[in-house]
């Protein structure tokens, strides 16, 4: 019974992949918006875009598993409120992994730069070059990633709460590794 | 018969082709450049500068053009990139506030397409270039429009870390477009 209860290994490898992708271009991003402008300046910026582009596929495959695949139920043992609550976050985080590399993509076209992924494949400019627009898409990135970073910590957060206080097996059905015989 | 020939000759307007053009219609010209960065090409432009260009467009190989750029008025895209184009590592305006072309000479290409050779002057280091351009008439007016790839390097545009051409690319493409009456 507990390993129908786990996730495939694609949606496993989907998962992992998001999470490492995450963790990569978010502090890139962060160093890079506050180094002054340099060739480095210029390559981390482009890395970034690069890993955002990435991203951005990646939860449109996910979107699409995830629509042509019965996603495991949540533990029927958690509470209603808290099935709920972790619904809303899985929600809103798949929203903010498509909204911000969006933004990130249209922020960098109305400030005149085109994003070419990898340095080979042109993404067509959707807005053309507007100053007040690119300072305003710009405000909402960060505010769109402040966002997920408080939800990616609720995340962690309660797979970890789950894993070590409830030990529910929550965290196991998604890490290959992990003994499920704890599952309840 | 002969005589009303000479006659309707006489009170036609000079035909446009045989006017030399000289008053260069700085509002509607530009000089604007693409750069390459990171494999992106942004574009760019410089909002000032003065030009003096004299063509007959039936006897294009005597004209001369003079143009003198005023390097601060450069809008590379963004005023972060500004600051940096205009300082010591790219222009160093405040020691080399103007570039200059000087054209040497005018050939034709065939049809509508010529070539004019002159040298150009960025930072007290003055190079052999080659700018071909398309000429075009059009009611009284004369359109001048070319491009030419210049390498920045050679000029030491962008010295130092940015010498690096995997992030700057040295071949910058330069677009001018002249309007005369």
């Amino acid at each position: 019974m507990t390993r129908q209860l786990a996730y495939t290994r694609a949606a496993m490898l989907l998962h992992w992949l998001m999470a490492l992708l995450i963790f990569v271009t978010f502090p890139v991003g962060l160093v890079m918006h506050e180094m002054v402008l340099s060739p480095n300046k210029l390559r981390l910026m482009s890395y970034h875009k690069w890993l955002g582009v990435t991203v951005f596929v990646l939860v449109m495959v996910r979107l699409v598993w995830r629509a042509s695949h019965q996603p495991v139920p949540l533990l029927a043992s958690a509470p209603q409120w808290q099935r709920a609550a972790a619904h809303g976050v899985h929600v809103l985080l798949y929203l903010l992994l498509f909204s911000i590399p969006l933004s990130g993509w249209l922020m960098s076209s109305a400030k005149g730069f085109q994003t070419v992924y990898l340095g080979v494949l042109p993404l067509p400019d959707l807005i053309a070059k507007d100053k007040v627009l690119g300072d305003a898409l710009a405000a909402l990135h960060e505010v769109l990633n402040v966002t997920l970073l408080l939800l990616i910590v609720s995340h962690i957060g309660a797979s970890l709460k789950h894993h070590f206080i409830d030990r529910d097996g929550t965290l196991a059905r998604m890490l290959p590794f992990l003994d499920r015989s704890s599952s309840k | 018969m002969k005589h009303f020939f000479a006659v309707v000759c006489l009170l036609l307007p000079v035909p446009a082709h045989a006017a030399e053009y000289s008053h260069v219609q700085l509002d509607k010209s530009s000089i604007a450049f693409i750069s390459t960065q990171m494999s992106v090409p942004v574009a760019g432009v410089f909002k000032k500068f003065s030009a003096n260009i004299r063509i007959n467009p039936s006897r294009p190989e005597t004209g001369i053009a003079q143009i003198d750029i005023d390097l601060a008025s450069i809008d590379a895209g963004s005023a972060e990139a500004n600051d940096e184009v205009t300082g010591k590592n790219w222009f160093n305006v405040a020691e080399f506030p103007r570039a200059k072309f000087v054209s040497d000479s005018v050939k034709a290409v065939g049809g509508a397409n010529f070539e004019a050779t002159g040298k150009m002057t960025i930072k007290g280091k003055t190079m052999e270039m080659r700018a071909p351009f398309i000429l075009k008439e059009d009611k009284g007016v004369l359109n001048i429009d070319g491009s030419f790839t210049l390498k920045r390097l050679e000029f030491g545009i962008g010295s130092g870390e940015w010498g690096d051409t995997s992030v700057v690319a040295d071949e910058v493409q330069i677009k001018f477009h002249f309007v005369l009456k």
